[in-house]
């Protein structure tokens, strides 16, 4: 059975690790549509994807955060992402394989995945 | 919605929308009475007595209430069909509690599902909101209360993928422990 001790340890663990990353300014969000809509098409597991990949793969500079319905309803699950300096990508009816490959080209290697954007889908 | 976990999902974010900075989640999942409950309940800005009457029709919502929209029909709905009761009640400036029941052997009655994947979302999302989940079977229950998580992290936010993770894992052993053997 998990204790609170493992929790006091991984705050020891992460401590410096935040402390650093106060110090960086803005740097990528990536925002999931999380209404009513987004839940039932199925955005639990793309939010959920994209927070262990960025886990996994410490992206120091990217945060993910929720909001509520974009307005294309029929496209969800939506996922937005603000580049500083870009004009934001919008991508559409995603799921969690195509999370996983935002993550590696687009928030990794800042290359757009085309075909999953609402340009591509419209 | 496939899930009653997705409901879950749903209707909390109603809360955090009505900026509530505490929302009791519970959850009864029961054999012996053969019942399933849901309850959310929240301290966030609560509705009119005239916007209550109107929330459970999706028909009254409009853009501009989007916040409400389909969620609550939906959930009520689901409710209804497997043999359980809605209710809903709200004050302005109070807060708001929402209320499922479900027979739960009823064969129209939706899974509970991935309960740990709508709390992780929920504390990921609003890690700065007290979220105290109580979760009840035959066989006893748990609580998960944030405000202790955060109170031991100390700084570090909850939502860091590490203590989503130990979250995630809490939940999941406690819910097995729990579950009918």
């Amino acid at each position: 059975m998990k204790s609170i001790a493992e929790l006091k340890e991984i705050r020891e663990q992460m401590q410096s690790r935040i402390n650093m990353r106060k110090e960086e300014d803005e740097g990528i969000r990536v925002v999931v549509g999380m209404a009513t809509c987004g839940i039932a098409a199925g955005a639990r597991p793309v939010l959920a994807t994209f927070v262990d990949e960025i886990g996994r793969r410490n992206l120091q500079d990217v945060t993910v955060s929720q909001t509520g319905c974009i307005g294309v309803c029929r496209l969800e699950p939506i996922v937005e992402i603000y580049e500083p300096g870009k004009e934001k990508v919008t991508y559409v009816k995603m799921d969690p394989e195509k999370a996983a490959r935002v993550v590696s080209e687009h928030l990794v290697n800042h290359r757009v995945v085309e075909e999953y954007t609402i340009g591509a889908a419209e | 919605m496939k899930e009653l976990s997705l409901h879950l999902l749903d209707i909390v974010q109603n809360s955090i929308t009505a900026g509530a900075t505490r929302i009791e989640i519970g959850i009864t999942n029961s054999v012996s009475q053969d019942l399933v409950e849901i309850s959310v309940k929240d301290n966030g800005c609560g509705m009119s007595e005239e916007f209550v009457r109107r929330v459970t029709d999706p028909f009254t919502t409009t853009r501009t209430t989007r916040k409400v929209g389909l969620g609550i029909p939906l959930f009520k709905l689901a409710a209804e069909t497997a043999g359980g009761e809605f209710k809903i009640a709200s004050e302005v400036g109070k807060g708001t509690l929402v209320y499922a029941s479900f027979q739960r052997s009823n064969i129209d009655r939706p899974p509970l599902g991935d309960l740990k994947g709508t709390l992780i979302t929920l504390i990921q999302g609003a890690p700065k909101i007290n979220i105290v989940y109580t979760y009840v079977t035959d066989r006893g229950q748990f609580i998960l209360d944030t405000e202790e998580i955060r109170e031991i992290m100390d700084g570090v936010a909850i939502n860091e993928p590490e203590v989503l993770n130990w979250i995630g894992e809490f939940i999941r052993e406690n819910e097995a422990e729990l579950a009918a053997k």
